[in-house]
């Protein structure tokens, strides 16, 4: 750590200010979003065409479906068709 | 190095999932990044709660400050860093090492975002990276300062982030800790003191075990 004064000290904890709310608790919420999540990818790999329709427009597939809008599920989605 | 010592230290932690921001509370955590990462690999979700707390300012200015993502973009790259640490917790080599592991995922991330938006007019990835290593390195220093804020007294903590990191008023924090505005200048200016003392108490230790 360099030595710094007050002012340095004061711009530094300006340099991280808190994440929005929603974006922490929806990270944090990921582990709960399993059963969603497990579920989608259930019916992704015995269903081709739903598969396609998330790869090509994951947002519109889900919405399509009638599942609500989670930025943790999409995330973790994008992960796991990424990955494949 | 900050979260890299094997010293423990406290840092703040969200209480429990679900809460509102008007109940977060700063609490003491013990857990040093290495114990955090091991507890969440065994699922314990209070550790994840908190190592998304712990690293989410961190990730959220990479994307933001760093890169300069929009806020849409920057909220994709945000919850895919975390869904992917989720998800490859198990591949980190050195759970020391998770800070590190979380800026380099980020700032692959941001550069994929960056690249895609620039696909009409192709970019060359210095230009897309021009100036975030310094950014940064900033921000890494940054972080450093707010685990030595997170192991301040807690009604330093408290009035230093939200004076300077939340940019409340006096107004607002005055009434927040029930403190009058005349006396709320002055506990910053001692907090600051007492902190840039903490830093440089640590600096001191660090030089003298060779680090």
């Amino acid at each position: 750590m360099t030595a710094f004064g007050e002012e340095r000290l004061a711009s530094l904890i300006r340099a991280l200010p808190p994440a929005p709310e929603g974006w922490v608790r929806a990270a944090q919420e990921l582990p709960f979003a399993r059963p969603q999540l497990d579920e989608i990818v259930a019916r992704a790999e015995a269903d081709a065409a739903f598969r396609q329709q998330l790869i090509a427009d994951l947002e519109a597939a889900l919405a399509a479906e009638g599942y609500e809008r989670d930025p943790a599920v999409l995330a973790a989605l994008r992960v796991r068709f990424e990955a494949k | 190095m900050p979260g890299a010592g094997a010293v423990p230290v406290t840092r703040p932690v969200r209480l429990s999932q679900g809460q509102h921001q008007s109940q977060f509370v700063l609490m003491a955590s013990t857990l040093s990044d290495r114990e955090l990462v091991s507890r969440c690999r065994a699922g314990d979700q209070q550790a994840w709660n908190e190592l998304v707390e712990r690293f989410s300012r961190y990730v959220y200015a990479i994307a933001v400050q760093a890169f300069r993502l929009p806020a849409a973009d920057a909220e994709d790259v945000f919850q895919e860093v975390f869904a992917r640490a989720y998800q490859h917790l198990d591949k980190l080599r050195d759970d020391s090492a998770v800070r590190p592991w979380l800026a380099q995922l980020t700032r692959r991330l941001c550069i994929d975002r960056l690249r895609a938006a620039s696909r009409e007019r192709p970019v060359a990835d210095e230009e897309l990276v021009s100036g975030s290593e310094e950014t940064v390195a900033l921000l890494d220093e940054a972080l450093a300062v707010h685990e030595a804020l997170a192991a301040s007294p807690e009604h330093c903590r408290e009035i230093l982030d939200r004076f300077f990191a939340r940019d409340e008023s006096y107004k607002t924090i005055g009434k927040a800790l029930d403190l009058p505005a005349g006396t709320i200048a002055s506990r910053i200016s001692r907090c600051l003191r007492r902190l840039r003392e903490l830093l440089e108490g640590r600096s001191q230790t660090d030089r003298a075990s060779g680090e």
